[in-house]
């Protein structure tokens, strides 16, 4: 508090500042119900945060726990709500516990992309010339790349790991939301106020991560939205292919990619994984479309 | 014309260039690979050197690349490892089984598609366009081993109309037809979903200009002002998307291709990579890429066709 303000700065921390940040995002919160989409997709998403959070509370199970008695009968049933896998782990505890790396990993991914991403596309778009050059090419190639391929390649050579599916869906999406940033940048640097903090001699770090980038905030968090649920799909899917997750600990994908096998048989294994990675990334979907709504009506 | 394809063909020497570097230095991180792969687990570690001498193997990198493009210019892809077949002949095996796939796909995702996205975009927040997005969001929101799993669960458990599996091969007494019923539908729907998002929301945006409102207010019936006036203009950004799915359906559906147990080129890679059948995934990456840089320029030439305005 004895620090100076900067004139014409709100700090942070004031009283006043922070009330007006309150009612900010209460009014995004009321806006947020206002569109059908959002509510639901939010609803959805919060579910699978809190089953995630509880998971170690609730399951009725250890997730990696073989009950050799239930594989007399693995359907569900009164022990096994959702029955249990081929190996006798119950399924409800699995797809608990199953929701914790994937909430996890896609967020973060998610956040490395755009960090990357947005650098990437700030200091293509405010220098121009050879850097703006180099920048683009380089995310054209990257993007030429079917990536599933990419993940196969990569993943099959350095083993698969969480920080390694991070790492590559960090490197193959920061492209893509590269792009948008340098679109919106060229743009925004002609503006009055970048020319003021250029006059003021604030250095072109400063004009780009503060006066550039929050005002291109609007596209992105629908975008990042958008991301999170087509990751969720990635890891679904790179668990389906084997080269997820490492077992034995529960991956929907890889749990998919055990059962589907025996679908003839029991069907129920294979389904309710499926069941649930495709609400949450419905969630995440829906969520978008929402966010994409309320955006283009204000 | 003359420069935009000069342009876009030193794009895709480049982008070839980079990626076959990148690709053959990233299989240097495990020296000996090779020849413990082709040799097995039970082969002694004089036996491996050994090999890997043979193949030249223990020469440095730059040298082998060197020798490598020289022999690719002269049209020799190398032995695969995995399938111990010339690697020209294992990808044009898979890769014509996954054109199969992917031409069927396609031929049902672009009307579909058009129609929906049109039929959502052309009266924006009506109660069509509404189910429509729902539609399209939720579908394209299921991954497809998960919409896989659905759809078998019900036509193969339990109606039993369908094959699960599509080997290609005549075993099982299931026709080739019905075998490729299954996975195409998987495509076509987790890929439509995206498709009719992308036109939708170009039909909305050409539905809000000035000409479609004179269009409206001259008294032309509506049917007339979608077909000859939006229809053409909102076609132009999709066009590119359309012409990417070509590349998402040849690389990208290795997914499907597991789950119905398809002999594609999706699954041939993943195998590859698996094995670390180098050979095989220096090729495979090469097609891959090389495809997708061509539909790209495919693309951007339909664009220019499309619209007189860029056709310089």
């Amino acid at each position: 508090m004895s620090t100076p303000v900067a004139a014409g700065t709100l700090s942070a921390s004031s009283p006043a500042a922070s009330r007006v940040r309150a009612r900010r995002w209460r009014r995004r919160l009321s806006a947020l119900g206002e569109s059908a989409p959002a509510t639901v997709g939010i609803v959805i998403v919060l579910s699978w945060v809190g089953l995630a959070l509880v998971a170690p509370l609730i399951a009725p199970y250890p997730p990696n726990a073989n009950d050799m008695t239930a594989l007399a009968n693995t359907t569900p049933s009164k022990a096994h709500w959702l029955g249990t896998d081929q190996l006798g782990r119950d399924l409800l505890s699995r797809i608990l516990w199953g929701a914790r790396p994937v909430l996890v990993i896609a967020p973060l991914a998610v956040l490395g992309a755009a960090a990357l991403g947005s650098l990437l596309g700030l200091a293509a778009g405010y220098y121009g010339r050879w850097v703006d050059l180099t920048i683009t090419r380089a995310c054209d190639i990257v993007l030429s790349f079917p990536v599933i391929i990419l993940y196969m390649i990569i993943l099959a050579h350095f083993g698969s790991s969480a920080w390694n599916i991070i790492g590559v869906l960090t490197l193959t999406k920061a492209p893509i939301i590269a792009r948008i940033v340098r679109g919106m940048t060229l743009d925004l640097r002609e503006r009055e106020y970048v020319a003021a903090a250029k006059m003021r001699g604030e250095s072109a770090l400063y004009i780009m991560l503060v006066e550039i980038l929050p005002n291109a905030r609007g596209p992105l968090v629908v975008d990042m939205c958008l991301r999170t649920g087509y990751n969720v799909i990635i890891i679904g899917a790179l668990g389906f292919l084997g080269i997820g997750l490492p077992p034995p600990d529960p991956d929907w994908g890889g749990m998919v990619k055990d059962t589907y096998g025996l679908m003839m048989v029991w069907p129920h294994m294979a389904l309710f994984p499926c069941a649930a990675i495709s609400s949450l990334v419905v969630g995440f979907n829906l969520l978008a479309v929402g966010l994409r709504e309320l955006g283009l009506r204000d | 014309m003359g420069r935009f394809f000069v342009k876009h063909l030193l794009f895709l020497l480049l982008t070839l260039f980079v990626v076959s570097f990148l690709v053959f230095t990233l299989n240097e991180f495990s020296p000996g690979a090779v020849a413990r792969k082709v040799l097995g687990a039970y082969a002694t570690q004089e036996q491996v050197d050994l090999l890997t001498k043979q193949m030249g193997l223990d020469r440095p990198v730059l040298v082998r690349y060197v020798d490598y493009m020289r022999a690719l210019a002269a049209g020799d892809l190398g032995y695969s490892a995995r399938f111990k077949l010339p690697v020209r002949d294992v990808i044009f095996k898979h890769l014509a089984n996954t054109a199969l796939l992917a031409a069927i796909a396609f031929a049902c995702i672009v009307p579909l598609s058009t129609v929906l996205g049109v039929a959502a975009g052309m009266r924006e927040a009506s109660r069509l366009d509404r189910v429509i997005l729902m539609f399209s969001t939720v579908i394209a929101s299921i991954p497809e081993f998960a919409l896989g799993v659905f759809l078998a669960s019900v036509f193969v458990v339990w109606l039993g109309w369908l094959p699960g599996t599509a080997t290609l091969l005549a075993g099982g007494g299931w026709s080739v037809a019905a075998q490729l019923v299954l996975p195409v539908t998987v495509i076509v729907l987790f890929d439509s979903g995206y498709v009719v998002s992308m036109i939708r929301a170009s039909v909305v945006e050409v539905m809000q200009r000035p000409y479609i409102r004179t269009a409206v207010l001259k008294g032309l019936p509506f049917r007339a002002v979608i077909l000859r006036h939006a229809l053409r203009n909102a076609m132009l950004t999709p066009v590119t998307v359309i012409m990417l799915q070509i590349n998402y359906l040849i690389a990208g559906v290795v997914v499907v291709e597991t789950v119905f147990a398809y002999p594609g080129f999706g699954r041939m890679i993943l195998e590859a990579a698996l094995f670390k059948d180098i050979a095989l995934i220096e090729a495979g990456a090469l097609v891959a890429v090389f495809l997708a840089v061509v539909t790209n320029i495919l693309g951007d030439f339909a664009y220019m066709l499309l619209d007189p305005r860029i056709r310089a």
